[in-house]
Protein backbone atom coordinates (compact mmCIF):
# COMPACT_ATOMS: atom_id res chain seq x y z
CA UNK A 1 0.00 0.00 0.00
CA UNK A 2 1.16 3.54 -0.90
CA UNK A 3 1.08 6.51 0.98
CA UNK A 4 -1.68 7.95 -1.22
CA UNK A 5 -4.04 5.00 -0.61
CA UNK A 6 -3.05 5.39 3.21
CA UNK A 7 -4.16 8.95 3.02
CA UNK A 8 -6.85 8.04 1.32
CA UNK A 9 -8.45 5.86 3.65
CA UNK A 10 -7.52 8.57 6.42
CA UNK A 11 -9.15 10.92 4.53
CA UNK A 12 -12.63 9.07 4.12
CA UNK A 13 -12.13 8.73 7.71
CA UNK A 14 -12.00 12.17 8.58
CA UNK A 15 -15.00 12.52 6.12
CA UNK A 16 -17.34 10.34 8.26
CA UNK A 17 -15.96 12.50 11.33
CA UNK A 18 -16.84 15.60 9.77
CA UNK A 19 -20.41 14.13 9.12
CA UNK A 20 -21.19 13.07 12.67
CA UNK A 21 -19.58 16.51 14.04
CA UNK A 22 -22.18 18.22 11.62
CA UNK A 23 -24.96 17.46 13.67
CA UNK A 24 -23.66 19.22 16.64
CA UNK A 25 -23.36 22.73 15.46
CA UNK A 26 -26.37 22.85 12.78
CA UNK A 27 -28.95 22.00 15.58
CA UNK A 28 -27.55 24.48 17.69
CA UNK A 29 -28.60 27.11 15.10
CA UNK A 30 -31.22 26.28 12.93
CA UNK A 31 -32.80 29.66 13.09
CA UNK A 32 -29.72 30.73 10.55
CA UNK A 33 -28.21 33.05 12.34
CA UNK A 34 -25.22 31.63 13.86
CA UNK A 35 -23.80 29.19 10.98
CA UNK A 36 -22.05 29.91 8.11
CA UNK A 37 -23.26 28.72 4.79
CA UNK A 38 -21.19 29.25 2.39
CA UNK A 39 -22.57 29.33 -1.27
CA UNK A 40 -25.71 28.33 -0.11
CA UNK A 41 -26.48 32.12 1.29
CA UNK A 42 -25.91 34.65 -0.75
CA UNK A 43 -26.97 38.54 0.92
CA UNK A 44 -30.56 37.38 1.71
CA UNK A 45 -30.79 34.80 -0.19
CA UNK A 46 -31.08 31.26 1.58
CA UNK A 47 -31.00 28.07 -0.35
CA UNK A 48 -33.44 24.99 0.77
CA UNK A 49 -30.19 23.40 1.54
CA UNK A 50 -30.09 25.88 5.02
CA UNK A 51 -33.36 24.97 5.96
CA UNK A 52 -32.75 21.33 5.25
CA UNK A 53 -31.56 18.81 8.75
CA UNK A 54 -27.92 17.95 9.44
CA UNK A 55 -29.04 14.07 8.13
CA UNK A 56 -30.36 15.74 5.00
CA UNK A 57 -27.73 17.72 4.16
CA UNK A 58 -25.04 14.54 4.43
CA UNK A 59 -27.33 12.69 2.24
CA UNK A 60 -26.98 15.75 -0.34
CA UNK A 61 -23.11 16.61 0.57
CA UNK A 62 -22.29 12.60 -0.97
CA UNK A 63 -23.04 11.95 -3.97
CA UNK A 64 -23.07 8.34 -3.71
CA UNK A 65 -25.91 8.63 -0.56
CA UNK A 66 -28.18 10.76 -2.56
CA UNK A 67 -30.53 8.85 -4.08
CA UNK A 68 -31.27 10.79 -6.83
CA UNK A 69 -28.27 10.28 -8.37
CA UNK A 70 -30.03 6.47 -9.38
CA UNK A 71 -32.53 8.92 -11.67
CA UNK A 72 -29.32 11.00 -12.73
CA UNK A 73 -27.20 8.23 -13.81
CA UNK A 74 -30.78 6.76 -15.93
CA UNK A 75 -30.22 10.20 -18.08
CA UNK A 76 -26.58 10.23 -18.37
CA UNK A 77 -27.33 6.94 -20.24
CA UNK A 78 -30.24 8.32 -22.27
CA UNK A 79 -27.78 11.38 -23.41
CA UNK A 80 -26.27 8.43 -25.32
CA UNK A 81 -28.96 6.53 -26.62
CA UNK A 82 -30.51 7.08 -30.25
CA UNK A 83 -33.82 7.45 -30.48
CA UNK A 84 -36.63 8.47 -32.53
CA UNK A 85 -36.96 8.06 -36.70
CA UNK A 86 -33.57 10.55 -37.03
CA UNK A 87 -32.34 8.03 -35.08
CA UNK A 88 -29.96 10.52 -33.47
CA UNK A 89 -29.09 10.93 -29.01
CA UNK A 90 -28.50 14.01 -27.03
CA UNK A 91 -24.92 13.33 -27.91
CA UNK A 92 -24.70 13.26 -31.72
CA UNK A 93 -25.54 17.24 -31.51
CA UNK A 94 -24.46 18.16 -27.81
CA UNK A 95 -21.80 16.10 -27.65
CA UNK A 96 -19.71 15.98 -24.20
CA UNK A 97 -22.70 17.12 -21.41
CA UNK A 98 -20.29 18.65 -19.06
CA UNK A 99 -18.96 21.18 -21.73
CA UNK A 100 -22.23 21.85 -23.76
CA UNK A 101 -24.14 21.97 -20.85
CA UNK A 102 -22.28 23.81 -18.28
CA UNK A 103 -23.82 26.69 -17.72
CA UNK A 104 -27.15 25.63 -19.36
CA UNK A 105 -29.63 25.41 -15.78
CA UNK A 106 -28.23 28.85 -14.62
CA UNK A 107 -30.12 30.58 -17.74
CA UNK A 108 -33.48 28.62 -17.97
CA UNK A 109 -36.06 29.04 -18.40
CA UNK A 110 -35.35 31.19 -20.99
CA UNK A 111 -37.58 33.06 -23.93
CA UNK A 112 -38.04 30.86 -26.42
CA UNK A 113 -38.67 32.67 -30.13
CA UNK A 114 -40.51 29.87 -32.17
CA UNK A 115 -42.90 29.29 -29.45
CA UNK A 116 -43.20 33.53 -28.18
CA UNK A 117 -43.21 32.45 -24.58
CA UNK A 118 -40.63 30.92 -22.12
CA UNK A 119 -39.41 27.36 -21.94
CA UNK A 120 -37.70 25.21 -19.29
CA UNK A 121 -35.44 22.66 -19.36
CA UNK A 122 -37.68 19.78 -19.49
CA UNK A 123 -39.47 21.37 -21.89
CA UNK A 124 -36.27 21.87 -24.01
CA UNK A 125 -35.29 18.21 -23.91
CA UNK A 126 -38.88 17.55 -25.35
CA UNK A 127 -38.92 19.94 -27.68
CA UNK A 128 -35.04 18.40 -28.62
CA UNK A 129 -36.76 15.05 -28.83
CA UNK A 130 -39.96 16.03 -31.17
CA UNK A 131 -37.98 18.25 -33.77
CA UNK A 132 -34.56 16.85 -33.58
CA UNK A 133 -34.94 13.15 -32.65
CA UNK A 134 -38.43 13.20 -34.39
CA UNK A 135 -38.99 11.04 -31.11
CA UNK A 136 -41.81 10.68 -28.67
CA UNK A 137 -41.61 13.31 -25.86
CA UNK A 138 -41.27 11.95 -22.73
CA UNK A 139 -43.75 11.87 -20.01
CA UNK A 140 -44.00 14.65 -17.29
CA UNK A 141 -42.64 13.22 -14.04
CA UNK A 142 -41.10 10.25 -16.02
CA UNK A 143 -38.06 8.84 -14.53
CA UNK A 144 -36.51 9.46 -17.67
CA UNK A 145 -37.61 12.94 -18.10
CA UNK A 146 -36.34 13.48 -14.23
CA UNK A 147 -33.50 11.53 -15.04
CA UNK A 148 -32.58 13.43 -17.73
CA UNK A 149 -33.16 16.92 -16.83
CA UNK A 150 -31.48 16.10 -13.27
CA UNK A 151 -28.14 15.13 -15.18
CA UNK A 152 -28.10 18.35 -18.01
CA UNK A 153 -28.96 20.94 -14.56
CA UNK A 154 -26.21 19.08 -12.81
CA UNK A 155 -23.43 19.86 -15.38
CA UNK A 156 -24.13 23.54 -14.01
CA UNK A 157 -23.40 22.55 -10.35
CA UNK A 158 -21.93 25.26 -7.85
CA UNK A 159 -22.45 27.82 -10.97
CA UNK A 160 -24.53 30.72 -9.60
CA UNK A 161 -28.13 31.36 -11.31
CA UNK A 162 -28.22 34.42 -13.68
CA UNK A 163 -31.84 34.35 -15.58
CA UNK A 164 -33.02 36.95 -17.81
CA UNK A 165 -35.80 38.80 -17.07
CA UNK A 166 -35.27 41.72 -19.28
CA UNK A 167 -36.13 42.18 -22.93
CA UNK A 168 -38.64 39.44 -24.22
CA UNK A 169 -39.07 37.91 -21.26
CA UNK A 170 -40.45 41.11 -19.21
CA UNK A 171 -43.53 40.44 -19.96
CA UNK A 172 -43.69 36.69 -18.58
CA UNK A 173 -41.83 37.45 -15.93
CA UNK A 174 -44.45 40.01 -14.70
CA UNK A 175 -47.02 37.83 -15.19
CA UNK A 176 -45.09 35.12 -12.80
CA UNK A 177 -44.23 37.99 -10.46
CA UNK A 178 -48.74 38.47 -10.76
CA UNK A 179 -48.81 34.55 -9.76
CA UNK A 180 -46.59 34.74 -6.86
CA UNK A 181 -48.43 37.80 -5.35
CA UNK A 182 -52.03 36.34 -6.20
CA UNK A 183 -54.53 35.10 -3.35
CA UNK A 184 -55.61 31.88 -4.04
CA UNK A 185 -57.24 28.80 -2.98
CA UNK A 186 -59.79 28.22 -0.18
CA UNK A 187 -57.17 29.23 2.06
CA UNK A 188 -56.89 32.52 -0.03
CA UNK A 189 -53.21 32.48 0.19
CA UNK A 190 -50.59 33.34 -1.80
CA UNK A 191 -46.81 32.55 -1.82
CA UNK A 192 -45.87 35.52 -0.60
CA UNK A 193 -47.68 34.72 2.96
CA UNK A 194 -45.50 31.64 3.23
CA UNK A 195 -42.22 32.37 1.37
CA UNK A 196 -41.56 36.30 1.97
CA UNK A 197 -43.76 37.48 4.99
CA UNK A 198 -42.86 34.30 7.15
CA UNK A 199 -39.95 32.52 5.70
CA UNK A 200 -37.89 31.03 8.89
CA UNK A 201 -41.07 30.81 11.10
CA UNK A 202 -43.06 27.53 11.58
CA UNK A 203 -46.22 26.59 9.76
CA UNK A 204 -47.09 23.58 12.61
CA UNK A 205 -43.91 22.03 13.22
CA UNK A 206 -42.26 22.82 9.25
CA UNK A 207 -39.89 25.52 8.91
CA UNK A 208 -41.16 27.81 5.98
CA UNK A 209 -37.92 28.29 3.31
CA UNK A 210 -37.50 30.67 0.80
CA UNK A 211 -39.12 28.36 -1.87
CA UNK A 212 -35.43 28.79 -3.95
CA UNK A 213 -35.65 26.65 -6.97
CA UNK A 214 -32.29 26.46 -7.29
CA UNK A 215 -32.19 22.56 -5.90
CA UNK A 216 -34.79 21.03 -8.12
CA UNK A 217 -35.41 18.36 -9.83
CA UNK A 218 -34.81 17.28 -6.09
CA UNK A 219 -35.10 14.23 -4.20
CA UNK A 220 -37.67 14.90 -1.89
CA UNK A 221 -37.75 12.04 1.51
CA UNK A 222 -41.62 12.37 1.82
CA UNK A 223 -41.70 11.67 -2.18
CA UNK A 224 -39.09 9.22 -1.87
CA UNK A 225 -38.43 9.69 -5.04
CA UNK A 226 -36.83 12.85 -7.54
CA UNK A 227 -39.61 14.98 -8.44
CA UNK A 228 -40.07 18.43 -10.60
CA UNK A 229 -39.94 22.51 -9.54
CA UNK A 230 -43.93 21.98 -11.25
CA UNK A 231 -44.71 19.08 -8.61
CA UNK A 232 -43.90 20.94 -6.04
CA UNK A 233 -45.90 23.74 -7.22
CA UNK A 234 -48.59 21.66 -7.72
CA UNK A 235 -48.11 20.54 -4.08
CA UNK A 236 -48.00 24.08 -2.40
CA UNK A 237 -51.40 24.96 -4.83
CA UNK A 238 -52.92 21.72 -3.51
CA UNK A 239 -52.19 22.76 0.33
CA UNK A 240 -53.76 26.11 0.26
CA UNK A 241 -56.91 24.19 -1.02
CA UNK A 242 -56.50 25.75 -5.07
CA UNK A 243 -56.44 24.22 -8.35
CA UNK A 244 -53.06 22.90 -9.48
CA UNK A 245 -52.29 23.76 -13.01
CA UNK A 246 -50.99 20.84 -15.43
CA UNK A 247 -47.32 20.18 -15.50
CA UNK A 248 -45.74 22.46 -17.98
CA UNK A 249 -48.26 25.17 -18.35
CA UNK A 250 -47.56 28.42 -19.23
CA UNK A 251 -48.26 29.64 -15.72
CA UNK A 252 -46.13 27.82 -13.92
CA UNK A 253 -43.42 28.18 -16.36
CA UNK A 254 -43.78 31.91 -15.86
CA UNK A 255 -44.01 31.34 -12.00
CA UNK A 256 -40.66 29.09 -12.42
CA UNK A 257 -38.75 32.06 -13.90
CA UNK A 258 -39.45 34.48 -11.32
CA UNK A 259 -38.82 32.02 -8.79
CA UNK A 260 -36.18 31.01 -10.14
CA UNK A 261 -35.07 34.75 -10.72
CA UNK A 262 -35.49 35.03 -6.84
CA UNK A 263 -32.19 32.85 -6.28
CA UNK A 264 -30.12 34.83 -9.03
CA UNK A 265 -26.63 34.44 -7.12
CA UNK A 266 -27.05 31.03 -5.62
CA UNK A 267 -25.96 28.06 -6.74
CA UNK A 268 -27.59 25.25 -8.82
CA UNK A 269 -27.78 22.50 -6.59
CA UNK A 270 -29.68 19.91 -8.63
CA UNK A 271 -30.31 17.28 -7.33
CA UNK A 272 -30.26 18.34 -4.30
CA UNK A 273 -32.45 16.31 -1.38
CA UNK A 274 -34.70 17.66 0.43
CA UNK A 275 -37.33 16.57 3.33
CA UNK B 1 -38.26 2.61 -11.52
CA UNK B 2 -38.02 0.58 -14.57
CA UNK B 3 -34.74 -1.62 -14.39
CA UNK B 4 -33.25 -2.07 -10.84
CA UNK B 5 -29.60 -0.81 -10.54
CA UNK B 6 -27.24 -1.44 -7.40
CA UNK B 7 -24.66 1.13 -6.81
CA UNK B 8 -21.95 0.02 -4.60
CA UNK B 9 -18.85 2.46 -3.31
CA UNK B 10 -15.96 0.49 -2.23
CA UNK B 11 -12.21 0.90 -2.55
CA UNK B 12 -9.90 -0.63 -5.11
CA UNK B 13 -6.60 -1.21 -2.97
CA UNK B 14 -5.99 -1.57 0.85
CA UNK B 15 -3.30 -2.61 3.05
CA UNK B 16 -3.57 -5.99 4.87
CA UNK B 17 -5.44 -5.95 7.88
CA UNK B 18 -7.08 -2.26 7.30
CA UNK B 19 -10.58 -1.64 7.91
CA UNK B 20 -12.66 -0.27 4.58
CA UNK B 21 -15.78 1.05 4.31
CA UNK B 22 -18.37 0.15 2.13
CA UNK B 23 -21.42 1.66 0.92
CA UNK B 24 -24.65 0.31 -1.45
CA UNK B 25 -27.65 1.95 -2.63
CA UNK B 26 -30.15 0.47 -4.87
CA UNK B 27 -33.10 2.06 -6.07
CA UNK B 28 -36.68 -0.09 -4.76
CA UNK B 29 -39.77 1.23 -4.32
CA UNK B 30 -40.01 -0.56 -0.64
CA UNK B 31 -43.83 -0.91 -0.93
CA UNK B 32 -44.95 -2.02 2.47
CA UNK B 33 -48.04 -3.93 1.97
CA UNK B 34 -49.74 -1.03 4.58
CA UNK B 35 -50.84 1.31 1.56
CA UNK B 36 -54.20 0.74 -0.67
CA UNK B 37 -54.71 2.36 -4.04
CA UNK B 38 -57.69 4.06 -5.27
CA UNK B 39 -60.49 1.22 -4.84
CA UNK B 40 -59.42 0.80 -1.54
CA UNK B 41 -57.72 -2.78 -2.48
CA UNK B 42 -54.36 -3.53 -0.50
CA UNK B 43 -50.95 -2.72 -2.85
CA UNK B 44 -49.04 -6.03 -2.30
CA UNK B 45 -45.89 -5.81 -0.13
CA UNK B 46 -42.88 -5.65 -2.33
CA UNK B 47 -39.49 -5.12 -0.31
CA UNK B 48 -36.42 -5.86 -0.54
CA UNK B 49 -36.49 -8.39 2.52
CA UNK B 50 -32.63 -9.51 2.64
CA UNK B 51 -29.16 -8.53 2.06
CA UNK B 52 -26.29 -9.71 1.63
CA UNK B 53 -22.17 -9.05 1.60
CA UNK B 54 -19.94 -11.90 0.97
CA UNK B 55 -15.67 -11.71 0.48
CA UNK B 56 -13.94 -14.03 -1.16
CA UNK B 57 -17.42 -16.78 -0.88
CA UNK B 58 -18.00 -15.73 2.79
CA UNK B 59 -20.60 -13.76 4.43
CA UNK B 60 -19.67 -11.25 6.54
CA UNK B 61 -22.38 -8.31 6.84
CA UNK B 62 -26.01 -9.55 6.40
CA UNK B 63 -29.37 -7.69 7.36
CA UNK B 64 -33.02 -8.66 7.34
CA UNK B 65 -34.93 -5.50 5.87
CA UNK B 66 -38.58 -4.78 7.13
CA UNK B 67 -41.36 -3.48 5.54
CA UNK B 68 -40.79 0.14 7.29
CA UNK B 69 -38.01 1.18 5.49
CA UNK B 70 -38.04 3.51 3.02
CA UNK B 71 -37.18 3.26 -0.67
CA UNK B 72 -34.26 3.06 -2.44
CA UNK B 73 -32.00 1.84 0.68
CA UNK B 74 -28.70 3.12 1.88
CA UNK B 75 -26.28 1.07 4.00
CA UNK B 76 -22.96 1.37 4.70
CA UNK B 77 -20.93 -1.36 6.72
CA UNK B 78 -17.10 -1.88 6.79
CA UNK B 79 -14.85 -5.01 7.10
CA UNK B 80 -11.43 -5.51 7.71
CA UNK B 81 -9.70 -6.94 4.22
CA UNK B 82 -6.51 -9.40 4.92
CA UNK B 83 -6.02 -10.85 0.99
CA UNK B 84 -7.23 -9.89 -2.24
CA UNK B 85 -10.36 -10.98 -3.55
CA UNK B 86 -14.04 -9.92 -4.10
CA UNK B 87 -16.78 -8.83 -2.30
CA UNK B 88 -20.13 -9.67 -3.30
CA UNK B 89 -23.35 -8.17 -2.31
CA UNK B 90 -27.06 -9.43 -3.32
CA UNK B 91 -30.30 -8.09 -2.36
CA UNK B 92 -33.30 -10.27 -2.39
CA UNK B 93 -36.45 -9.23 -3.52
CA UNK B 94 -40.32 -10.64 -1.97
CA UNK B 95 -40.70 -11.39 -5.45
CA UNK B 96 -38.03 -13.78 -6.11
CA UNK B 97 -35.53 -11.99 -7.79
CA UNK B 98 -32.09 -11.27 -6.78
CA UNK B 99 -29.85 -8.60 -7.48
CA UNK B 100 -25.88 -8.68 -7.72
CA UNK B 101 -23.23 -6.45 -8.19
CA UNK B 102 -19.65 -7.11 -7.17
CA UNK B 103 -16.35 -5.40 -6.07
CA UNK B 104 -12.71 -6.64 -6.59
CA UNK B 105 -9.75 -5.05 -3.85
CA UNK B 106 -6.40 -5.29 -4.29
CA UNK B 107 -4.71 -6.33 -0.58
CA UNK B 108 -1.09 -5.30 -0.95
Amino acid sequence: MTTANKAFGLLSAGLLGLGLLATGPANAADDGTRIDWGPYKVDEKRSGYTYAGAQTRAMQDDEFQNPAFLWLERGMDLWETADGAANTSCADCHGDAEESMAGVATRYPIYFDDWGKLMNIEQRINWCRETQMQAEPLKWESDALLGLTAFVKNQSKGMPIDVAVDGPAAPFFEQGKAFYETRRGQLDLACTHCHVDNEGNLIRAETLSQGQANGFPTYRLKWQSVGSLHRRFRGCNRNIRAQPYPYGSDEYTNLELYVTWRGNGLPVESPSVRK
Amino acid sequence: MATIRPRVKAPRKASPGEVVEIKTLINHSMESGQRKDKNGDPIPRQIINKFVAAFNGREFFTVDLAPAISANPYLSFYAKVEESGEFTFTWHDDDGSVYEDSKSIEVA
